[in-house]
C-alpha cells in the first residue's frame, strides 16, 4: 500500500513538472499544460501524506 | 467550576507543551529531514512572487542578479550553520529564554513583545498574500498598492478564513506544521520552476540555449523603472543574505535548531535558500516580465500553472505563515509567563489576522523587512559575543542570571545606541546590518567590562 501511494505521489510530481516542459516544446497546449499540473497537485496531496511520516518517533 | 468537555478540550491542547521553558529533551530532538522540510517550505513563499518582481523593476542586470544571488544565500546558510545553529545546541533553549539569562526579564519582556508584534505583522503579510490568491476565483476586488484599509467586505472575510486555518495549524505545535509543510515543499518548488518555464516562450525564449539572452533582453534588463533606483550586485547579495537576518544573525531560529541533533543540521537551510529564495526570485522574475510588469502574486502564479499556480500562492503563504506564528507565540509566552502557548499564539493569531485586513501591510512589506531584521539583529549580536566571546575575555556569560537583576543594561545600551547609530549612516537600509552587527559586539563587550568590574567591586550583589 505504502510503495503504491508513493509511487502515485511521485508520479503527481512528474505531472507538475513534465507538462511544462512539452509546453515549452511547444508539445502541448497551456491548458493540457494546467490541466496535467492539476491533476499532479492532486496525486500529491492524496497519496503523498499517506507515506510520509510526521517527524517524531 | 469548569464542564468536563471544556476540561478535556484545554488538558488536550495543554497537552502540546512543547519544552519552550526548559532545554529540549533528547527524545524530542528532530531527524534533519524535518529542518529540510521547514526550511524549503518557510522559504518558498508567497511573498517570493513580491520580491522576485522587485529585482526586474530595480533594473538590475542579469549577472548582477545570479552572481548576486549566489553569494548572499551563500552567506545566509553560512550564518544560520555557524552563528545560530551551535548556540541553538549547546543551550537547547529558545532565543526567549537565552536572552532572559542574559538579559533579565524586564529587558526580555520588552524585546520580546517588539519581537511579537513584528512576527504577526509578517505573518499577517503572508496571510493578505493567500488571500490575494484564494480571492481570485471569486473575482474579488483586489487591494491596491496605494490602499491602507479593507477594500470590500469578501477580502475581510477571505483573510478572516486563511488566518484561522493559519492560527489553528500554528497551536497544533512544530512537529505538526513541520510535516505540513514537508508534505508541500517538493511539491511549491517544482510549480515554482513549472510555471517560470511554462512562460519563457512568452518572452521569445524557444530552447535552453535561448535563456541568457532574453533574461538579458526581456527580463533583467539593466533598466529600472521610472521612479526607481537601480539596483546593483551588492543590493542582491546583501538582500539575500539580511531579508531573514532576524532568523540566522538575529537567532530567532534557536527556537527552531535547538530540535536539531546535530549543529550541522543548520546547512539545512540551503533548501530555504537555493531551491526556495534563489529559484523562487528567478521564477517569479520571469513571470512578473511575461505579465509585462505585474506583480500581483495570485494572478502572476495562475499566469503560469493556471489553478495550480494560485493554489501554491495560497499554500506557500500558509507554510510562512505558520512557523512565524508559532514564533510569535513563543516570544509572547515570557511576557505572559503564566499563560499556556496554545492561549498566546490565538491571541497573536487574532491580531495577526486583523492586521493582515490592511493592505498596506503587504504594500509596504519590503520596507518592513529590512527594518524588522534590523531592529531584531543587535540582540542576536548580544547573545553572540555574551555565549562566545566574554568567557574567553575573562568576564561572565549569563549576567542576569548570575546577578538577579531585572536589566541588563551593557545590552539594552548596546542595543538602543546601535540602532540609533545605525539609523544615522548615510546608507540603504539593507546595507546598515553589517556595521551594525560589529558595533553591537564591541559596545556590549566594553559595557560588560565595566558592568562586571562594578559588580565585583561590590555595587552589584551577586546571587549567593
Amino acid at each position: 500500500m505504502r510503495t503504491t501511494a508513493r509511487l502515485i505521489s511521485f508520479a503527481g510530481l512528474g505531472l507538475t513538472l513534465l507538462p511544462c516542459l512539452l509546453l515549452f516544446r511547444g508539445i502541448i497546449s497551456w491548458e493540457t499544460h494546467t490541466q496535467l499540473m492539476f491533476a499532479g497537485m492532486l496525486c500529491w496531496f492524496v497519496f503523498a501524506p499517506l507515506w510520509m511520516k510526521s517527524g517524531r518517533s | 467550576m469548569r464542564s468536563g468537555k471544556r476540561a478535556s478540550l484545554t488538558e488536550r491542547l495543554d497537552s502540546l507543551y512543547e519544552f519552550d521553558r526548559e532545554p529540549v529533551k533528547e527524545q524530542s530532538l528532530q531527524g534533519i529531514g524535518n529542518f529540510i522540510g521547514m526550511y524549503a517550505g518557510e522559504h518558498v513563499a508567497g511573498t517570493e512572487f513580491v520580491i522576485g518582481p522587485l529585482f526586474v523593476v530595480h533594473g538590475v542586470t542579469a549577472g548582477d542578479l545570479f552572481l548576486g544571488l549566489i553569494v548572499g544565500n551563500l552567506l545566509a546558510v553560512l550564518s544560520w550553520a555557524f552563528l545560530c545553529a551551535p548556540v541553538a545546541l549547546k543551550t537547547r533553549l529558545t532565543l526567549y529564554w537565552q536572552l532572559r539569562k542574559i538579559c533579565g526579564p524586564y529587558l526580555t519582556a520588552i524585546y520580546s513583545i517588539v519581537n511579537a508584534l513584528m512576527f504577526c505583522f509578517l505573518a499577517g503579510a503572508m496571510i493578505a498574500v493567500s488571500a490575494t490568491a484564494v480571492g481570485l476565483p471569486f473575482n474579488m476586488p483586489m487591494p491596491g498598492l496605494t490602499d491602507i484599509y479593507p477594500n470590500s467586505v469578501s477580502w475581510v472575510l477571505i483573510v478572516f478564513l486563511v488566518g484561522f486555518v493559519v492560527t489553528g495549524l500554528a497551536i497544533l505545535g512544530f512537529e505538526k506544521f513541520s510535516h505540513f509543510s514537508k508534505i508541500c515543499a517538493p511539491w511549491m518548488f517544482l510549480v515554482f520552476v513549472a510555471a517560470g518555464i511554462a512562460v519563457l516562450p512568452q518572452l521569445g525564449c524557444h530552447s535552453p540555449g535561448d535563456f541568457w539572452r532574453v533574461a538579458n533582453e526581456k527580463i533583467w534588463t539593466g533598466i529600472p523603472l521610472q521612479g526607481q533606483t537601480k539596483f546593483t550586485f551588492w543590493h542582491v547579495m546583501f538582500f539575500a543574505w539580511f531579508c531573514n537576518m532576524a532568523m540566522h544573525i538575529g537567532m530567532a531560529d534557536m527556537s527552531i535548531l535547538r530540535y536539531a541533533r546535530k549543529w550541522y543540521y543548520g546547512f539545512a537551510s540551503v533548501f530555504g535558500m537555493f531551491f526556495g529564495h534563489f529559484a523562487a526570485w528567478i521564477c517569479s522574475g520571469i513571470l512578473c516580465a511575461a505579465a509585462k510588469g505585474s506583480v500581483a502574486p495570485g494572478p502572476i502564479a495562475y499566469l503560469g500553472a493556471g489553478v495550480t499556480g494560485a493554489v501554491c500562492v495560497v499554500i506557500a503563504g500558509w507554510t510562512t505563515a505558520n512557523p512565524t506564528l508559532y514564533r510569535a507565540g513563543l516570544a509572547l509566552q515570557v511576557a505572559t509567563p503564566d499563560w499556556k502557548r496554545w492561549k498566546v499564539t490565538l491571541v497573536a493569531g487574532t491580531v495577526t489576522t486583523i492586521a493582515a485586513c490592511f493592505p498596506a501591510l503587504v504594500m509596504r512589506l519590503l520596507d518592513f523587512v529590512a527594518l524588522y531584521g534590523l531592529i531584531l539583529m543587535p540582540m542576536g549580536a548580544v547573545i553572540f559575543a555574551d555565549f562566545w566571546l566574554l568567557p574567553r575575555l575573562g568576564l561572565k556569560s549569563d549576567f542576569a542570571a548570575e546577578t538577579g537583576v531585572s536589566i541588563n543594561w551593557a545590552a539594552a545600551v548596546s542595543w538602543l545606541v546601535t540602532l540609533g547609530l545605525v539609523m544615522l549612516f548615510p546608507l540603504e537600509i539593507f546595507f546598515k546590518g553589517l556595521p551594525g552587527w560589529f558595533i553591537v559586539v564591541i559596545l556590549y563587550i566594553l559595557l560588560s567590562f565595566i558592568q562586571q568590574k562594578r559588580t565585583n567591586s561590590g555595587s552589584i550583589p551577586l546571587e549567593a
